[in-house]
């Protein structure tokens, strides 16, 4: 049974960083013995999931556990838990190798071990997530995942900067929590229990179903980072150790994914929340790619891109609710698919890019990425996995990316041709938006490894760079060869989704068959295998070619100016400078221009960067807004012992006055 | 791979054709200022002069600098593949292909303009960063083109949509016409042509495509000229085949017809270049936001 | 006969998007003359027995609208030395983008409508509210008065395809009366175009803010 496999792996995972404790904090052993068990526990936990695929006999394990009423202990993996867990062990082990390179106990004695607590606890709480049953499972799962979150945000808790991301990043989770404590609350109102089971068509009025569903958009919508909720997630990811970002952008955020992916099966449909959910996705997806454009932070920039990654991922899933709805398969299994698959994708080279980047940070420790340039010659694999993860991200055939954006697309010329409802044919412009966006994110990620990688150093810490020690290459090369292997031969995929829509939509007779059907997956592993091969023929031929003729070494051309320095290159902000033109409307980009008052000014300089609007200008002020209109509350707090037993007493006078 | 003559036919198509569209639009601007003009095979002479060359490369680059022609030149290849040219079937063909096409030529995007900042020199950062951005604006009008022909011929297979999309003029007509021109400013922005950019101009700092190569020699120079052409002709042969229906007579008549098609677009293109002058940079946008809107419109106008 | 109406309606308002995306005031006004005289020639689509009278009236907007406002218009550009490009308020991508969202609006609006079968079919409606709505984002976003007139225009063309609808109940009464406003409008306009120009040294409407007072 595939349930105790994996809850012995998330176990060992949630044990992993404790065994550390038992070693003095100079030691390396307990980092080596807690990367042992979390290796140990990862491959498990894939091995379990692995198994599922091949036999499909899970049972579920239910426990009672009174803890509350209503509370129980069950779990079960289904299709849907099985693609989500994948990510989840997979960036778990593969962290924790990174980490042997990258947060070495010698170099960080005070907060490795805490680290590695956490980072096994979030791991556990996301896997619980994934297979709990019941809704108070869940919520003590999610809650264990958010608050090991925070303390791996904050683990460099010394610094004032990331204590604001951690502050920042529990604000926002606890809105999320509070706002699925009333979701599960109305959930049980309507179905009667806190297990996770779907409810009947007209077992609930309109209205509750709404604010159900309202709710859990808003809770799951935060931990996912769609577009106006997205606010904690820039600085957390920018803020916390790189392998610690790699996990919070490939797997977290996907927890409110999969969050709202469970809660759509379990509840009745309609067209309208289908469409807000694509809705929300075209949005994320646009200005999520239009402010990485925007970035000078590597780290942020990349932040930024997973909002926009989100958002194809939610106009997958738009789409299979608004085919669940419309009762049209073929929309659900392409959407939902699409989304699934697009959810594994970026896990991989989400985490990678994350990665590489931290291995950046620890060569020349700054992300910001105008100080840097021309790391390829000096760090020549991390390079080739960011460009590897780079096109990956992109969209771009042969990897796999471009796999699931095309799923997607299938779904949404899918909905061509069905006169349906109004808001339907609308629907089809989503094609049009994620071509859109593809391009936007070629542009981010030219812009991004150009800057960075290619070119002449633009400081010194950049041209001291050294490559990164083999544990992190190690890291870096599974998933490039993960992305290799689902962009290469796609059809690898079909089985695990094909179970994942089965799971969740029952109704729909073989959801395999309809996937294998609706998309061309033999087509596309031979177009990705033939122009892999092709681009290796034709580059070895030329230059082989070459190597008969003579090759000369010479500078760049410089048109005829041949001064230039290492400073006169394209930086990061003049190449993104007319696309943030495009988009200042929504970006709102902050451009300190030097203001020039006598002849021969002195030196000045030009900066321009772009903040978060939403949080500048949205929510920080509505916080203080609400925080003036609270503070009228404090005339009840006086601080007097008797005026308080007066409150109690005043409070139960009035419960006993109100009429039964 | 159905049909081994016409797949045939289309590889020798797509391999010699292109430096003949790049001819008779120089021959056409030769004509349009009064001179003679290079010959018609002139790109050829020049293909072939370039890969006999030695190659020049900054020591600033790094392999990215060498692989970005050979991704340039495989990927029109590729691309070219899978356009319904003179007969009813591409060479390749599946569903979904024209969104393959879309995102092969976006890899092909990803490997020029980055060997261009491989350089190291602001002109060809410059130059990349006008490539992705405009590149950004075409791309949407083209999808919204594919939406208006799928939805109509209700497929969405390259071959087939193209193949029959011409019997909607009679009843589609305003739709397609503005798919029409939408398509065929996107034909110019993406072969960087005028209005967009002046192949021909001296002036690096007003160059798009053209400074972005500056670097490249010798073969590789060739690669990414043979691989322009290709795009040339892969968009050539979408707006040919919008406009002008196979005559189903087999292979004799249809694929004579594709190419004088595709040569007049050439002529066509020609012209433009020769009576009109370049956009100022600022305004490109606008343009292929006009595009988009045109295409978008003529979706609409389907949707009442 | 109104497949071909279709597209001359279509060229229309692809016109439109020409107002809101060209910077060079120049060609924007050929432009409007070109949508002038090609509204012009519409009656005798709506229209195909109108006879001498309605032949007359096609003659007359066309002169009218393609001919003689726009030689008023860019003789006022020569004579008042205005400036060929100014950036509007609302830049030229956002009111183009402003202008699609406007005509996919319009087009959905007048499926609402409550139309005779006759014209429901038809882009009249639709072809008329996009028109009025870009000529009011004309007004509203372009700081050159010469620009306002224009704008005035576009929405007079909008409202006089709006009118072709009524043509069937009131003949010629509208149109006579929408010429006569439009003279009455350039004559206005171009008064005022002149008493900016000479009292101000620039045509900006901008500079009318002095006059708050």
């Amino acid at each position: 049974m595939p349930e105790r496999t994996v809850l012995l792996a998330l176990a060992l995972a949630a044990v992993s960083g404790l065994l550390g404790l038992l070693f003095p904090r100079r030691s390396p052993w307990g980092q080596r013995l807690t990367t042992l068990v979390a290796v140990a526990a990862g491959s498990l936990g894939l091995a379990g999931v692995a198994h599922y695929w091949q036999r499909g006999d899970s049972e579920a394990i239910v426990y009672p556990w009174n803890l509350l009423p209503g509370a129980e202990f069950h779990v079960l993996v289904d299709g849907l838990s099985a693609v989500f867990l994948v990510p989840i062990f997979a960036v778990f082990l593969l962290g924790s190798i990174y980490g042997l390179g990258y947060w070495r106990q010698a170099e960080y004695p005070d907060s490795g071990r805490k680290l590695r607590v956490f980072y096994g606890f979030l791991a556990a709480g996301m896997a619980v997530v994934v297979v709990a049953r019941n809704a108070i499972l869940f919520i003590f799962g999610w809650e264990v995942m958010a608050l090991s979150a925070f303390f791996l945000v904050a683990t460099e808790d010394e610094r004032a900067d990331v204590r604001a991301a951690g502050w920042l990043y529990l604000v926002a989770t606890h809105t999320a929590t509070l706002s699925l404590f009333a979701t599960f609350m109305l959930f049980r109102a309507a179905s009667g229990s806190y297990d996770l089971v779907p409810i009947a068509t007209g077992a609930a009025t309109p209205a509750m179903l709404n604010s159900i569903f309202g709710l859990a958009l808003l809770g799951f919508g935060i931990k996912a980072g769609i577009m106006p909720l997205h606010v904690w997630l820039p600085t957390s990811h920018a803020m916390a150790p790189s392998h610690v970002s790699a996990i919070m952008s490939g797997v977290i955020i996907k927890m409110g994914v999969y969050g709202l992916v469970r809660m759509s099966s379990l509840l009745p449909l309609t067209v309208e929340w289908g469409v807000i959910v694509l809705g929300l996705g075209a949005i994320s997806a646009v200005l999520g790619v239009a402010f990485a454009i925007g970035q000078q932070d590597l780290k942020r920039l990349l932040a930024y891109s997973s909002i926009e990654n989100i958002g194809i991922v939610f106009l997958g899933l738009g789409l299979a609710m608004l085919g669940r709805s419309l009762e049209r398969p073929d929309l659900v299994v392409l959407g939902l698919a699409g989304a699934l698959l697009h959810v594994v994708n970026h896990s991989f080279f989400k985490s990678m890019l994350f990665l590489a980047a931290g291995s950046v940070i620890h060569a020349t420790h700054t992300r910001d990425i105008d100080l840097l340039g021309g790391l390829s010659k000096r760090m020549r694999w991390t390079a080739l996995a960011f460009v590897i993860g780079a096109v990956a991200i992109c969209g771009l055939p042969p990897l796999n990316g471009f796999v699931s954006e095309f799923v997607i697309y299938l779904g949404l010329f899918g909905t061509l041709g069905a006169d349906h409802h109004a808001l339907v044919s609308a629907v089809a412009f989503g094609a049009p938006v994620l071509a859109f966006v593809g391009a936007l994110a070629v542009a981010c990620f030219v812009r991004a490894y150009g800057v960075v990688f290619l070119g002449v150093p633009r400081t010194a810490p950049a041209s001291h760079a050294h490559e990164s020690p083999p544990s992190i290459l190690f890291a870096l090369a599974v998933l490039a060869l993960g992305c290799m292997a689902l962009g290469l031969y796609p059809p690898l995929a079909v089985l695990p989704l094909g179970q994942a829509v089965q799971a969740w939509a029952p109704d729909i007779a073989d959801a395999t068959a309809d996937l294998e059907r609706l998309v061309p997956w033999q087509p596309l592993s031979t177009l990705a295998l033939s122009l892999a091969a092709g681009l290796a023929a034709v580059g070895t031929l030329l230059w082989t070619q070459l190597g008969r003729s003579r090759v000369h070494e010479s500078v760049t051309w410089g048109c005829g100016y041949q001064g230039g320095t290492p400073r006169i290159q394209y930086t990061s902000s003049s190449f993104g400078e007319m696309l943030v033109g495009l988009f200042s409307w929504a970006l709102r980009p902050r451009i300190h221009l030097p203001f020039i008052k006598q002849l021969f000014p002195q030196e000045s300089y030009f900066r321009s960067h772009v903040p978060d609007p939403v949080l500048d200008e949205a929510v920080v002020p509505g916080l203080y807004w609400s925080a003036n209109l609270l503070a009228w509350f404090r005339v009840f707090q006086q601080g007097s012992i008797h005026l308080y037993l007066t409150y109690i007493f005043a409070a139960l006078l009035v419960l006993l006055l109100i009429p039964q | 791979m159905h049909d081994p003559i016409n797949t045939a036919i289309q590889i020798v198509v797509v391999l010699l054709l292109p430096p003949l569209l790049q001819g008779v639009i120089g021959k056409t601007k030769a004509l349009f200022a009064g001179r003679m003009g290079p010959p018609f095979l002139q790109q050829y002479y020049d293909l072939f002069k370039l890969f006999q060359k030695d190659s020049v490369f900054s020591t600033t680059t790094t392999w990215i600098f060498r692989a970005g022609p050979v991704v340039a030149l495989v990927t029109a290849f590729v691309a070219a593949l899978f356009i319904p040219m003179g007969s009813p079937r591409s060479a390749v063909s599946f569903v979904g292909d024209p969104i393959v096409l879309a995102y092969v030529l976006g890899l092909s995007r990803f490997f020029t303009t980055s060997a261009a900042l491989d350089t190291g020199s602001p002109f060809e950062g410059m130059g990349a960063a006008r490539e992705v951005t405009f590149a950004c604006l075409a791309e949407p009008a083209l999808f919204l083109g594919l939406l208006v022909i799928a939805n109509l011929t209700g497929s969405l297979q390259l071959d087939t949509m193209l193949g029959t999309v011409t019997d909607h003029w009679s009843t589609e007509g305003a739709s397609l016409a503005l798919v029409l021109t939408g398509w065929s400013i996107v034909l110019l922005a993406e072969n960087c042509r005028i209005p967009f950019d002046d192949p021909n101009t001296h002036l690096e700092l007003t160059m798009i495509h053209e400074v972005m190569v500056l670097d490249h020699s010798g073969p590789a120079f060739g690669m990414i000229l043979y691989g322009a052409s290709m795009k040339l002709l892969i968009f050539s042969a979408l707006v040919v085949r919008l406009l002008i229906p196979l005559t189903g007579q087999g292979p004799w008549l249809d694929w004579p017809l594709f190419i004088a098609g595709a040569l007049v677009v050439a002529v066509l293109v020609g012209v433009m270049e020769s009576s009109m002058a370049r956009l100022r940079l600022t305004h490109v946008p606008a343009l292929l936001i006009s595009a988009c809107m045109l295409s978008a419109f003529g979706f609409v106008l389907l949707m009442r | 006969m109104f497949e071909l109406f279709d597209v001359a309606l279509i060229l229309a308002v692809a016109l439109n998007f020409v107002f809101l995306g060209v910077s060079r005031t120049r060609a924007v006004i050929n432009a409007v003359a070109l949508q002038g005289a090609l509204i012009g020639t519409f009656i005798l689509f709506v229209q195909p027995d109108v006879g001498l009278r309605g032949i007359l009236l096609a003659l007359v907007t066309i002169a009218l609208k393609g001919r003689i406002i726009p030689t008023f218009l860019l003789h006022a550009m020569r004579e008042a030395d205005i400036q060929h490009e100014v950036e509007p308020v609302v830049g030229f991508i956002p009111s183009l983008l402003l202008g699609g969202v406007g005509t996919a609006l319009a087009i959905a609006f007048s499926n609402t409508l409550p139309l005779t079968s006759e014209h429901a079919h038809l882009l009249l409606v639709p072809a008329s509210f996009s028109t009025v709505w870009t000529g009011f984002l004309l007004l509203t976003t372009r700081r050159q008065a010469i620009m306002q007139v224009l704008g005035y225009l576009v929405l007079e063309n909008g409202i006089y395809l709006f009118g072709l609808l009524l043509l069937e109940a009131m003949p010629f009464l509208v149109e006579m009366g929408v010429l006569l406003d439009v003279f009455t409008g350039v004559f206005v306009m171009g008064i005022i175009v002149h008493h900016i120009n000479v009292e101000f040294d620039s045509i900006s409407t901008a500079y009318l803010r002095n006059l708050k007072e």
